[in-house]
């Protein structure tokens, strides 16, 4: 089990930068995901991480020993491939064994490790099979439990999951998540799907260009975004962004969008550097209300059964709203759009942040009643 | 544009049935959706309509012409792979100009010209015309893929899943650009795919097939609503439905019912009418969250309201919604109740 810690860990290849000036610490036992578009830095932090690349500066402190330029196999930790490989002519046993055997593990120990590493996959029943008879399922489960097999201080895994479809990657998320709750190491975990990262992780890390965008928990990533770029990245649909006329000049209670129409501005803690401000909601905080003054016309109706998106043309802009699939809406009729404030996000459109909302309780309370 | 009709048509390989005597009408301008997992027939369906696989029984109709021993060059079809093939050493405009410059269409360089602006309009990919495939992203080389079947403008437009290679961000904007297309040029379009998600939302009817055989065919609400059978509830649902015996929640159930199907939006967590369970696993997904629970060792999947304070581990009450559990037989196949109250 073990801390990761990297400080001001910088990587450029020539004059490209991967990893720009990246401070972030892993708690012992978190699910960590690095998350971003390719190109952003995930992968290469992660080899920093793995001792499989060098920084250009700062360093990287496993339980508080700096490893930076430690080796990889020097370092404890199991790094997990997108293409899992095992030895076709081992059984699962043999297969999983095989990294305890090479270590000169006693032949006790080894079983041991084994029935206890199978128990905890819930493989037992595949030991003595041959691997190349193996579902898409139980192979990925063998090659998990050879990287657990050896206890190392950390797990390192560079999208596992990127190579299944759908249904079965739903499945192998909870079941990953689950075996973290059973074992309890420290995880750092790299994927582009923002899917992925809010199911399983505690933390995630959102990466863009080189720079670390936003620590957080994934409720608190979702509800309260630190950019622009973090907002539309995560969610799907994305957060809708709406421009508002004349910034915050006016009246600080109420934003006026394009076209003319006036919504409630949640209360703000901090102030935008030239007023100009972009005004953030995200579909399900948008409630289709016939009597609300802002007004569109259908575009498209996205019906998946629990749950359905509708595409609504408005003066302010085309607006996606997520709504229950049981709420009626027809390509082509005209609709009102009731804005919960409340929910709302705003940026400033100068420096793309997000501006600190005033969650005082008193406030709070206010505006939910 | 055309209406394509496959009257009971059976393929096989060997030992194994593909296609089993099915019987597929689609009309002119209608967006059918073949959804299905795995080894389900629906590729080869697909692959049988475009004249690539040859039918051992049936016959396959194009706009009133039986085309079942047709080449097919002479099926006015075009077809959309799952992994897009792009002349690497061409520019986009090259790549999308290729379908139409064969010296059979006679078509006209101006003619070429303005058609290859217009899909490229329609695709969102102008400002890349000039650009090698090779320098391109993913998404970007599937709109260029797409947009080679588009050119043509054949009566019948045949598509295997061209987004599942896709990420989930550019899947979701594919699909929308995807689903306007086929309203903007009238297409008759066959797509097959195992995402329920893109069957949802982009078909006018949802064909489910199961083992080659034709389960149900239906518009998106009224199979999702009505499926016909557990197997195509277990199709749409997602996340997946669950399967319960009926003394579970202690559901009234209708003579002959063997299995009660809820989905996880029906479940409720915390109402007291509930059964005692536990969670073992919460997804907050952001604008949902998922509840994994334990109702005396079955395992249940619960859609919960983002706000909802529940935890893992916790002792709570598990429920149904109303009206909302589906009856199965023995056999897998819903046993139709009215709905009290409609």
């Amino acid at each position: 089990m073990a801390e990761i810690r990297i400080e001001k860990l910088h990587k450029a290849f020539g004059d490209f930068v991967a990893v720009r000036d990246s401070t972030m610490t892993i708690e012992d036992g978190h699910f960590f995901v690095l998350l971003g578009p390719s190109g952003c830095g995930k992968t290469t932090t992660l080899r920093m991480i793995a001792g499989l690349e060098f920084p250009t500066s700062g360093n990287v402190f496993l339980d508080n020993e700096d490893v930076t330029y430690h080796r990889g196999r020097e370092r404890d930790i199991a790094f997990v491939f997108q293409m899992f490989a095992l030895y076709p002519h081992m059984n699962c046993y043999r297969n999983l064994a095989f990294p305890l055997i090479t270590q000169g593990t006693p032949r006790r120990e080894v079983r041991e490790r084994v029935i206890e590493t199978a128990r905890l996959l819930r493989i037992e029943h595949l030991l003595k099979r041959p691997v190349g008879g193996l579902a898409a399922g139980d192979r990925q489960r063998i090659a998990l439990g050879r990287a657990i097999i050896r206890r190392p201080k950390a797990f390192l895994m560079d999208e596992p999951l990127g190579a299944l479809d759908t249904e079965f990657r739903d499945l192998m998320c909870q079941e990953l998540r689950g075996l973290h709750n059973r074992i309890d190491a420290t995880t750092v975990y790299v994927t582009h799907d923002q899917v992925e990262a809010m199911s399983m992780g505690d933390m995630i890390a959102v990466m863009h260009q080189g720079d670390l965008l936003q620590v957080a928990p994934p409720q608190e990533l979702y509800d309260n975004p630190a950019t622009l770029f973090v907002a539309n990245f995560i969610g799907s649909p994305p957060m809708n962004f709406l421009d508002v006329e004349g910034g915050l000049k006016r009246d600080p209670g109420k934003a006026r969008l394009v076209g003319g129409t006036e919504v409630a501005m949640p209360t703000l803690a901090q102030r935008p550097t030239d007023n100009a401000i972009v005004y953030g909601i995200r579909p399900e905080h948008i409630l289709i209300d016939d009597h609300a003054p802002l007004r569109g016309r259908v575009f498209g109706v996205e019906y998946m059964g629990a749950r359905q998106v509708v595409t609504v043309d408005t003066d302010a802009g085309r607006l996606k709203v997520r709504t229950g699939g049981s709420v009626s809406a027809v390509v082509g009729e005209t609709v009102g759009l009731d804005i919960i404030s409340a929910r709302a996000v705003i940026f400033d459109q100068k420096t793309e942040r997000a501006l600190t909302r005033d969650t005082s309780p008193a406030l709070a309370e206010a505006a939910h009643g | 544009m055309a209406d394509i009709r496959i009257d009971r048509v059976t393929k096989r390989f060997g030992d194994v049935t593909a296609v089993n005597a099915l019987d597929l009408a689609i009309k002119d301008g209608e967006f059918v959706v073949l959804l299905g997992p795995t080894g389900s027939g629906k590729t080869t369906t697909l692959r049988l309509v475009a004249g690539l696989e040859k039918p051992d029984e049936g016959r396959i109709v194009i706009d009133g012409t039986d085309v079942t021993k047709a080449q097919p060059a002479e099926r006015d079809v075009s077809f959309v792979f799952q992994q897009y093939s792009l002349y690497p050493h061409y520019t986009v405009y090259q790549n999308l100009a290729f379908p139409v410059k064969s010296p059979l269409l006679k078509w006209s360089k101006q003619e070429i010209d303005a058609r290859v602006h217009e899909v490229a309009g329609m695709l969102h990919i102008e400002r890349k015309l000039k650009n090698k495939a090779t320098e391109l992203s993913g998404g970007e080389m599937q709109r260029v893929a797409i947009g080679r079947a588009l050119v043509r403008r054949p009566a019948v437009y045949l598509m295997d899943e061209p987004l599942s290679s896709l990420d989930a961000k550019l899947r979701a904007e594919l699909r929308v650009e995807l689903k306007r297309i086929s309203v903007e040029l009238g297409a008759t379009i066959l797509y097959v795919t195992h995402d329920n998600v893109e069957a949802m939302t982009m078909a006018d009817r949802i064909g489910v097939l199961n083992h080659g055989r034709l389960e149900q065919i239906a518009t998106p609400r009224d199979i999702y609503q009505q499926p016909d059978t557990i197997y195509v509830a277990q199709r749409l649902s997602s996340p997946p439905l669950n399967l319960v015996d009926p003394s579970l929640f202690g559901i009234e159930a209708p003579a002959g019912t063997s299995t009660v199907g809820v989905r996880p939006e029906d479940i409720t967590i915390g109402q007291p009418s509930g059964v005692e369970g536990s969670t073992t696993l919460v997804e907050r997904l952001g604008a949902e969250t998922v509840a994994v629970l334990q109702v005396n060792g079955t395992k249940i999947q619960a859609l919960v309201d983002p706000q909802a304070t529940v935890g893992e581990g916790e002792t709570v009450r598990v429920g149904v919604v109303e009206s909302a559990p589906m009856f199965f037989d023995r056999d897998g196949r819903r046993i139709d109740v009215p709905r009290a109250g409609g």
